[in-house]
């Protein structure tokens, strides 16, 4: 019985802190859009002082917001060590990487048209449905091949990439090159001598692999080292079409599609 | 000097650094009287801990060691004449927190094989001079 007071009080103290921190949230309600009431629910996750989570935030606020290179050098770094543990040789290890990115390259795709779309016509996001609207989506290989080079790698790496080039080899013409000079996820690896033919971007070529595949155009992307005397990082993305993509090249480029 | 004497200088310094640090001079503290008997030593200045060798000099080179928080410790062969030795150590500290620790194919406690740490140190050493 004597208890019973203090509990009581307890309560009604836990209970004017809920209001407050309720008070707290409803005046900050009508400054934001998006309204998030669950997220006091949840203990673990910080929620920054404005309650604006990056998840909150609208898709084109980030673009030119950027991220610790550092924490992305461990990240990454963390993961190349993962892919290594129960692989059988380079080759796997490659595999494994580019498996990683793969699934990125697919997701980050639609962020990207997203993005491209909405810098370009801000408008048409509503009628971006009917196909009477400027197609955004790459129908032919070089647009596709531009849309790589020029805005996934401002989208991934803040700077377009070094080179595009075809194939001059009459055998291969369904292959083709993207050069970057020095790749922001190799600037801090060393390989070691004996596995000098890896190359960690595999991972880039991986998303690279999930574009291309998105946009329905298959093919095999692989990272290779090129280096010179001035980028010694110089990697060669190679990006090979299947055989369908070429037949639907030449029907296309005969009924005079761009 | 080959991969294996270096680990031998690298093992002798740290012995070497372990005991200057131990013999550091201590000056006994005033315990208050209704403690135990037992009187207790601290370092002239408590706040700063007790330091081993930092410079080890003859007369044709000079050794300096910088040993960072984590324990790693850096053995730098200079001229004795040689100034802001400390700036020199910085970057080289630096540079080991870029492209050793992010390099996902160095084990630690390893001999630092990286060819990135390399390629821009000596980069930035040609640099200054």
């Amino acid at each position: 019985m004597s208890q019973h007071p203090r509990h009581s009080a307890m309560l009604s103290i836990s209970t004017s802190n809920s209001n407050l921190a309720n008070a707290g949230a409803d005046k900050q309600q009508p400054s934001q859009n998006v309204s998030t009431p669950t997220q006091s629910s949840s203990p673990g996750l910080r929620v920054p002082s404005n309650r604006k989570t990056i998840y909150d935030r609208h898709l084109n606020r980030s673009r030119t917001a950027e991220l610790s290179r550092a924490s992305f050098a461990f990240l990454f770094s963390e993961m190349v060590t993962y892919a290594q543990r129960r692989v059988t040789g380079i080759q796997d290890l490659e595999k494994r990487l580019n498996e990683q990115g793969y699934p990125l390259g697919l997701r980050l795709l639609d962020l990207l048209f997203y993005r491209t779309m909405s810098s370009s016509t801000s408008s048409s996001l509503s009628s971006s449905s009917t196909s009477s609207s400027p197609p955004n989506r790459p129908l032919r290989i070089l647009p596709l091949l531009h849309l790589i080079h020029g805005p996934l790698w401002r989208l991934l790496f803040q700077r377009s990439a070094d080179a595009l080039e075809h194939s001059v080899s009459p055998e291969t013409p369904n292959e083709y090159m993207i050069t970057d000079n020095d790749p922001l996820v190799n600037t801090y690896i060393s390989v070691p001598r004996e596995m000098s033919m890896l190359n960690c971007a595999a991972f880039v070529a991986g998303i690279i692999e999930g574009v291309c595949d998105g946009c329905g155009f298959e093919a095999k992307v692989s990272a290779h080292n090129q280096p010179t005397e001035m980028w010694p990082g110089r990697t060669v993305f190679l990006l090979r079409f299947g055989d369908s993509v070429m037949e639907r090249e030449k029907v296309l480029e005969r009924a005079g599609v761009r | 000097m080959s991969t294996n004497d270096y680990l031998v200088l690298a093992g002798t310094f740290h012995g070497v650094h372990a005991i200057t640090r131990t013999i550091t001079p201590r000056i006994p503290v005033p315990s208050p009287p209704s403690s135990t008997s037992t009187t207790s030593y601290a370092f002239p200045n408590p706040g700063i801990p007790a330091t081993g060798l930092e410079y080890l000099e003859t007369e044709k080179f000079r050794l300096t060691c910088f040993q960072t928080l984590t324990g790693t410790k850096f053995l730098l062969f200079t001229d004795p004449l040689t100034t802001n030795i400390d700036v020199v150590m910085r970057k080289v500290y630096e540079l080991y927190a870029d492209y050793v620790m992010k390099n996902p194919f160095y084990q630690l406690e390893m001999p630092v094989r990286c060819e990135a740490f390399d390629r821009h140190l000596g980069g930035w050493l040609r640099g200054r001079t």
